[in-house]
């Protein structure tokens, strides 16, 4: 099997956010900032790692019509974790980002994942597909939040690029997400063609 | 191994199992962050009671106003200098009116209705425009939108287009409004008060 495929398909083939549009609510709502996106991204990929390992673990300890709702749960502790132990070390962060961390539990990549691949798979090809496809959506967020944050108030990871007077607005309010998500999967349609 | 199959008692068994697996988990992970989320809240309260003061020697017994208007108390920090005259209250101060919802605010008020600072607690305003206010109206290089100073005494603190004298943060109005709210707020509630409960 071929881990090295498996790692990386979530980035730019298979990325959860420019081809396969899930995930859209925290992407759209989060990316204020390229900060914010980053730590978004991040906390989904932790979740979506360990929610993948556990469940190849328990694959077959579970019936399958119960199947959903015990993902759902080990999805759900995995998020829980991450949001107190970010409430205890990073206050910060955990208000900037607040509703969108408990949301990631019933965020449709991880659930797909759990249901397409880690029901499916053995451990090892679960946790590297867990962090290629975590790292994708980790990825599509921080560009995403890099062109708001720099087109709407001239800054980049909060370091002035330009004056902020320059900005334009727009793409820091939610139209401006959908605008700038809009353009980038043109841009990877276009890098794409032939290709897929 | 094979797959369990979806009997009435295997289903039973396996999501019980998971589910107290998952509590437990829950509960150890529970009892080791709950002191430093404590911790770390109480270092954020600290921290802005010390930036919206004045210099004070030690920090009196704090308690709770209900205020007329209002369905929560709102919390206020009362600062001694060393010989335990009154150098200024720090209230927690909070309103609904922002654009989206809540807003709390510590605001700095010496016994002369003096505003001797701020502190955005909490609040969900639009990045780049709401958020701003964190800044905006403590910039001493533009005295029109800047609360430090303002004797909250002789005036109410409104906007200008709502004929007050601050400028609001441009293109943010309602999140303006809502602020200078909350620290009208903070000075009514210390010299009308409402119904007090004492903090232990």
């Amino acid at each position: 099997m071929n881990q090295w495929k498996n790692f990386t398909k979530g980035f730019i083939k298979e990325n959860p956010v420019f081809v396969l549009l899930l995930g859209m609510c925290p992407t759209l709502g989060t990316t204020g900032s390229a900060i914010n996106g980053l730590s978004m991204g991040l906390a989904t990929a932790f979740v979506l790692t360990m929610s993948n390992i556990v469940i190849s673990l328990i694959k077959n300890l579970i019936p399958d019509k119960v199947r959903i709702p015990a993902f759902i749960v080990v999805i759900a502790t995995f998020v829980t974790v991450v949001q107190m132990v970010m409430q205890a070390y990073v206050p910060a962060l955990f208000e900037s980002l607040g509703l969108f961390i408990p949301l990631i539990v019933v965020n449709c990549i991880v659930l797909g994942r759990a249901e397409a691949f880690a029901s499916k798979n053995n451990v090892l090809s679960s946790a590297i597909d867990g962090i290629g496809i975590g790292l994708g959506f980790a990825f599509a967020l921080t560009v995403l939040g890099s062109v708001r944050e720099l087109l709407g108030s001239g800054k980049l990871f909060s370091i002035t690029i330009y004056p902020e007077n320059y900005g334009m607005l727009v793409f820091i309010l939610a139209p401006g997400a959908f605008i700038a998500l809009g353009y980038i999967i043109a841009l990877i349609n276009r890098l794409n063609k032939g290709k897929a | 191994m094979a797959k369990l199959e979806s009997s009435f008692k295997n289903m039973l068994i396996s999501l019980l199992g998971v589910t107290l697996l998952a509590s437990a988990i829950l509960g150890v992970v529970n009892d080791a962050t709950i002191t430093p989320i404590a911790k770390a809240e109480l270092e954020k309260q600290t921290k802005a009671i010390t930036a919206v003061l004045p210099a004070f020697d030690h920090l009196g017994v704090s308690y709770k106003v209900l205020p007329i208007d209002g369905k929560d108390s709102m919390v206020i920090f009362p600062a001694f200098d060393a010989n335990e005259m009154l150098v200024g209250s720090a209230i927690k101060s909070y309103t609904y009116n922002g654009f989206s919802g809540y807003i709390e605010v510590m605001v700095g008020i010496e016994p002369s209705g003096i505003v001797s600072g701020y502190q955005v607690l909490k609040h969900a305003e639009t990045p780049g425009l709401g958020t701003k206010m964190s800044s905006w109206f403590n910039d001493s290089s533009k005295p029109g939108q800047n609360v430090i100073g303002r004797s909250l005494a002789a005036e109410t603190l409104k906007v200008s287009k709502d004929g007050g004298q601050i400028d609001a943060i441009t293109a943010a109005t309602i999140s303006s409004r809502a602020f200078l709210d909350a620290v009208n707020r903070a000075y009514t509630v210390i010299n009308q008060g409402g119904s007090t409960t004492q903090n232990k």
